[in-house]
C-alpha cells in the first residue's frame, strides 16, 4: 500500500465530497427550510450535465459554457418550483415523494428524448487534460485539482452567505424554525424559489465539473442523490456545517474504503471471498458509517433544528 | 397516591419549574390551579411523561416512575386527558373507547381474530360512552361531534384505561355553562373509583370539586391545601390580582 | 354490504375462470401476465399495509421485496429448488432485513425516516449486486421454478397461475384479517394520533417495527414469485426505484383502502404494457416511462386519493 495511492485516493475522496457538498448543501436546505423531501434533485443534477456537454459542443469552450449551464439548469430549476415544487409544500410527504419521484420519471425519459440512451461524453478542457507533479514522484490529474479549487472556493462562498450576510441569516431561520420567519415578515415564496434555484445552480456545478471524471448518462442522479442523503442524515438536517462535514467524510470514506478494504480483506480472506467480499464491503461502507451516526446522534452531527 | 418530590425543568435560561413538590392523597380530587405561565402545562408534561425532568422524583402509587415512559405509566395505572383535544378524529366514539379499553385488557398483538367480535369490549366501550354521556352517539365518527362532546370524548378515553389516577388537563377548556356542568357531573361521577388530579382554570368548578387546591405561581408552590384555607391566603390572592378569586 | 361481497366473490370466480377464458380466445400470453399482476399485487399490498395503514413511509421495500427475489435464487444456484424451502427462507430472509432496517429507522420520523429507509435498501442492493457468485450487475437465471411436489409442474402456465392467485388470496385474506383485529386497530390509531396511542399505554415503537417485519415479509413472499416467474433474478428488483414503482401502484390504487393494491398493480402494469407494448405510442414506445410519469404526477397532485379512494365508503 504505497502512500502516493492514498495520498491520491485521499485526494479523490476530498474531491467526490467537495462535490458531494455541492448536492447535499442545496438538498438540506430544502428539506430544512421548507421541510420537503426533494427526489428530483438528482434530476437537475443530470440535467447540469447534459446542459454542460450540450453547451460545450455549442460553444466549443469549457469555461464559457459553465456559466450558461448553471444559469441555464438555475431557470429549470426555478420553472421546477414555481410550478410543481411549490404546490407540494403544504402537501403531505409521500405526495411529495411520489410527486419528485414522477419527475424523475420524466426528465429521465425527456433527456433520453433528446440525447439517447447511451453515455455522451464530456471532455474536461485541453488545458486541463494532462497531470500535475504535486511533490515530486506524486502526479495528479490537474482536473480534477481544479475541481477541489472550485469545490472549496464554492464552500467558502457558501459559508459566508450563510453564515455572515442578511440572506444568509433569513435562510438559517428559516431552516431553524419556519413559523417564527413567516411571523417575522420573510417573504417566504421568494426565498423558498432563490433557494431551490440556488439549490438547482450548485447541482449544476457539481454535475458540469463531474461529468468528465463519471458518466454522463440517464440515471446518474438517482445513484448519487442517496449518498447526497447519506450526507444529509449524518450532517444533520437543514445544516450547511453538517452537509459540508458530512459530504468530505462521506467522499473521503468511500474512495478510500473502495481503494483500500479489498486489498485489506485480501490479507486474510481467501481470494475468492475477497474478491466479493471487498467490493461488498466498501460498497456498505457508508451506510453502516450513516448508521452508526443515527445509533448515537439520531439527528446528525450538526441539527439545524432547535 | 402520587408524590411529586422536588421536581424541576428549565428551558435554556428559563425555569419552568422550580423544585415543586406536590402531593395527592389516594381517593381525592386535588385541584391545581395557577395564573398563565405559572409552569402548569411542564409540570403536567412531567408528571406524565411527556416531557424528562432536570431533576426530582416522581412515585405514583409506590413506585418511581420518574423515568418511566409515557405508555409504561399507563401500566401503573395512570392516565391522562388533554386541554387541546387529542381523540382518535376518524374513530367513532365507541371505537375511541374501545381503543382505550384494549389498550388495558389483554395484548393488542393479536392478528387473527376481529375486534369487532369481542362482545365484552364493546359493551365496556359502551357503558363508557353511556357514561361520558355520548350513548346516543356512539356511532358518530369523533371529528363530527360538538366541542363539549369532544371533551367529554377526552375524559372518556382517559378513563377507559381503568386507570387508579387521573390528571384532566383543563377539562372544561373552551366550553360554556352547561358543558361546564355536564363535566362536574362526570367528574363526580369518577371520583368514587378514581384519584384525581384537577388542572382548570374554572374556579367554579374548582371550589366545587376539589378536596385540596395547590397553587402554582412562578414555577413554585406557593400554597397547599383545604380550600377555605387556599381562599384566604395572602399571596394566593396576590398573585391572582385581577383573576377571580371567589369570595 | 351484501353487494360488497357480492362484488368479491364476483371478481373472486373472474380470476378463476381467467385462464380457460383467456386460453379460449387464444390469449395465452395474458396468462402469464395475469400472473404478474397478482405478484405484484402482493407486493403492493406488503407496501400499503406498512404506508396506508401504518403511516410508515417506506422507500425501503425494494430490499425485501428483491431480497426474498434474490433468496430463492441463490438457493436455486446452490442446488435447492423446493419451494417449500426457498418461499420460506425467502419470506425470513425478508423479515430479518425488515427488522433490521425497521429497529434503526423507526427512531426516526418524517423527512429522516424517508431517507433512511431509502439509503438502507440501497445498501442491500450494493450488498446483492457485488455478489459477483450469484450474477452481479447482470444478475442470474433460474434452471427452473420451484419444485411444489404434489404432482404439480410449476413451469406450465395454468398451474403457476393458480399458485400465485391462492397466494394472492391468502394475503389478502390475511391482511384483511389483520387490519380488523386488535393489532390493526393500534396500527391505524397510531397513524391517526401517535402521541394519544402511546399515551393510553400502547408502545407505539413496538407496534410499528411489528407492522414494518410483517410488511417486509409479505413483500419477500412476492420476491420470491417474482423471481419464479420470470426464472430470473434482476439486481434492478433491489433498487430503490423500484420501491419508487410500488409506491406509485399503492397511490394510484389509493393509500390506505384495502382494494388498493390489487387495483394499482392492475391499472400500472396494464398502463405499462399498453404504452409500451402496443402500437399506442409508436415509434416512441420505448419512452413509455413519459407518460407514466405524467399520470403520476397529475394523480398525486389532484387525486392522491386513488382509484379505491373515489369508491364513497368506510375504509375496509
Amino acid at each position: 500500500m504505497s502512500g502516493v495511492l492514498i495520498a491520491e485516493q485521499s485526494l479523490n475522496g476530498l474531491q467526490f465530497g467537495l462535490m458531494l457538498f455541492l448536492l447535499a448543501a442545496g438538498l438540506t436546505l430544502v428539506f430544512g427550510i421548507m421541510d420537503m423531501i426533494n427526489l428530483a434533485h438528482g434530476s437537475l443534477y443530470m440535467i447540469g450535465a447534459y446542459l454542460m456537454a450540450a453547451l460545450v459542443q455549442a460553444t466549443g469552450s469549457f469555461w464559457l459554457a459553465l456559466p450558461l449551464a448553471l444559469a441555464a439548469t438555475a431557470a429549470i430549476g426555478v420553472v421546477l418550483e414555481v410550478s410543481i415544487v411549490r404546490a407540494l409544500y403544504a402537501r403531505d410527504h409521500l405526495t411529495q415523494v411520489l410527486a419528485t419521484f414522477a419527475i424523475i420519471l420524466i426528465a429521465n425519459e425527456v433527456v433520453r428524448l433528446i440525447w439517447g440512451p447511451q453515455p455522451i461524453l464530456l471532455a474536461p478542457p485541453e488545458a486541463l487534460a494532462g497531470p500535475v507533479e504535486l511533490v515530486p514522484g506524486f502526479q495528479y490529474a490537474s482536473y480534477r485539482l481544479v475541481i477541489l479549487g472550485i469545490g472549496a472556493g464554492v464552500a467558502l462562498l457558501l459559508y459566508v452567505l450563510v453564515a455572515r450576510t442578511r440572506v444568509g441569516m433569513l435562510v438559517r431561520a428559516g431552516a431553524s424554525n419556519r413559523e417564527m420567519a413567516v411571523a417575522m415578515g420573510v417573504n417566504i415564496r421568494l426565498l423558498f424559489t432563490a433557494v431551490f434555484g440556488l439549490g438547482a445552480a450548485l447541482c449544476a456545478l457539481a454535475g458540469a465539473l463531474l461529468g468528465p471524471v463519471l458518466a454522463v448518462q440517464v440515471g446518474m442522479g438517482e445513484n448519487i442523490l442517496i449518498i447526497a442523503f447519506v450526507v444529509i442524515v449524518i450532517g444533520g438536517i437543514g445544516s450547511i456545517r453538517g452537509a459540508f462535514v458530512g459530504a468530505v467524510l462521506v467522499g473521503v470514506v468511500d474512495t478510500l474504503g473502495r481503494a483500500l478494504l479489498p486489498a485489506l480483506f485480501g490479507t486474510f480472506l481467501s481470494p475468492q471471498y475477497a474478491s466479493s467480499a471487498g467490493p461488498a464491503a466498501s460498497s456498505v461502507l457508508i451506510y453502516v458509517l450513516m448508521a452508526a451516526v443515527l445509533f448515537f446522534r439520531p439527528q446528525g452531527l450538526f441539527p439545524a433544528r432547535g | 397516591m402520587l408524590e411529586v418530590s422536588k421536581v424541576s425543568k428549565r428551558f435554556g435560561g428559563v425555569v419552568a419549574t422550580d423544585d415543586v413538590t406536590l402531593s395527592v392523597a389516594k381517593g381525592e380530587v386535588h385541584a391545581l390551579i395557577g395564573p398563565n405561565g405559572a409552569g402548569k402545562t411542564t409540570l403536567i408534561a412531567q408528571i406524565a411523561g411527556s416531557l424528562p425532568s432536570d431533576s426530582g422524583r416522581i412515585v405514583f402509587d409506590g413506585a418511581d416512575v420518574t423515568d418511566a415512559t409515557q405508555h409504561e405509566r399507563v401500566r401503573f395505572g395512570f392516565a391522562r386527558s388533554y386541554q387541546v383535544t387529542s381523540v382518535f378524529k376518524r374513530f367513532t366514539v365507541l371505537d375511541n373507547l374501545a381503543l382505550a379499553a384494549q389498550a388495558r385488557s389483554g395484548s393488542s398483538f393479536s392478528f387473527w381474530r376481529p375486534v369487532a367480535a369481542e362482545r365484552a369490549l364493546i359493551d365496556e366501550a359502551r357503558a363508557y360512552a353511556e357514561e361520558i354521556g355520548l350513548a346516543r352517539k356512539e356511532h358518530f365518527v369523533a371529528a363530527t361531534l360538538a366541542h363539549g362532546e369532544q371533551r367529554a370524548l377526552e375524559v372518556g378515553i382517559a378513563i377507559a384505561t381503568r386507570p387508579k389516577f387521573v390528571l384532566l388537563d383543563e377539562p372544561m377548556a373552551g366550553m360554556g355553562p352547561e358543558d361546564s356542568q355536564r363535566m362536574i357531573e362526570l367528574i363526580e361521577r369518577i371520583r368514587a373509583r378514581v384519584t384525581v388530579l384537577l388542572v382548570e382554570h374554572d374556579m367554579d368548578a374548582v371550589f366545587r370539586l376539589a378536596d385540596r387546591i395547590s397553587v402554582l405561581v412562578n414555577g413554585r408552590v406557593i400554597a397547599s391545601g383545604m380550600p377555605a384555607e387556599v381562599r384566604a391566603n395572602e399571596e394566593v390572592k396576590r398573585a391572582y390580582l385581577g383573576d377571580e378569586v371567589p369570595a | 354490504m351484501a353487494r360488497y361481497r357480492t362484488l368479491v366473490a364476483g371478481a373472486l370466480l373472474a380470476a378463476l375462470a381467467l385462464p380457460f377464458v383467456l386460453r379460449a380466445t387464444g390469449h395465452d400470453f395474458q396468462i402469464v401476465f395475469a400472473a404478474r399482476i397478482m405478484i405484484y399485487a402482493i407486493a403492493a399490498a406488503s407496501l400499503n399495509l406498512a404506508i396506508g395503514y401504518g403511516g410508515m413511509i417506506s422507500f425501503g421495500h425494494a430490499a425485501f421485496f428483491g431480497g426474498g427475489a434474490y433468496m430463492v435464487g441463490i438457493l436455486a444456484a446452490e442446488g435447492v429448488h423446493s419451494a417449500w424451502l426457498a418461499w420460506p427462507a425467502a419470506v425470513a430472509v425478508a423479515a430479518l432485513a425488515a427488522l433490521m432496517v425497521g429497529a434503526l429507522s423507526l427512531a426516526t420520523r418524517g423527512v429522516y425516516f424517508i431517507m433512511i429507509t431509502l439509503a438502507f435498501a440501497q445498501m442491500f442492493y450494493y450488498v446483492f449486486v457485488s455478489l459477483e457468485a450469484y450474477g452481479g450487475d447482470d444478475g442470474m437465471s433460474l434452471a427452473q421454478r420451484s419444485g411444489l411436489g404434489f404432482g404439480l409442474d410449476p413451469s406450465d402456465d395454468i398451474t403457476w397461475y393458480y399458485v400465485v392467485l391462492v397466494l394472492m388470496v391468502a394475503v389478502l385474506y390475511l391482511l384483511h384479517r389483520l387490519i380488523h383485529s386488535r393489532f390493526g386497530r393500534v396500527i391505524v390509531a397510531i397513524r391517526e394520533n401517535e402521541s394519544r396511542a402511546e399515551a393510553i399505554g400502547f408502545p407505539v415503537y413496538r407496534y410499528k417495527l411489528a407492522c414494518f417485519v410483517i410488511s417486509g415479509a409479505i413483500a419477500g413472499l412476492a420476491g420470491a414469485l417474482v423471481a419464479n416467474h420470470a426464472n430470473y433474478v434482476s439486481p434492478s428488483l433491489l433498487h430503490w426505484m423500484q420501491s419508487g414503482t410500488l409506491m406509485i401502484m399503492v397511490i394510484l390504487g389509493g393509500v390506505g383502502r384495502f382494494w388498493g393494491a390489487p387495483i394499482g398493480a392492475f391499472v400500472m402494469l396494464a398502463l405499462e404494457e399498453t404504452l409500451s407494448g402496443s402500437g399506442v405510442l409508436g415509434a416512441y414506445s420505448v419512452h413509455w416511462q413519459l407518460p407514466v410519469g405524467i399520470i403520476m404526477l397529475a394523480i398525486v397532485m389532484y387525486a392522491p386519493r386513488g382509484i379505491a379512494g373515489a369508491f364513497r365508503g368506510r375504509n375496509a
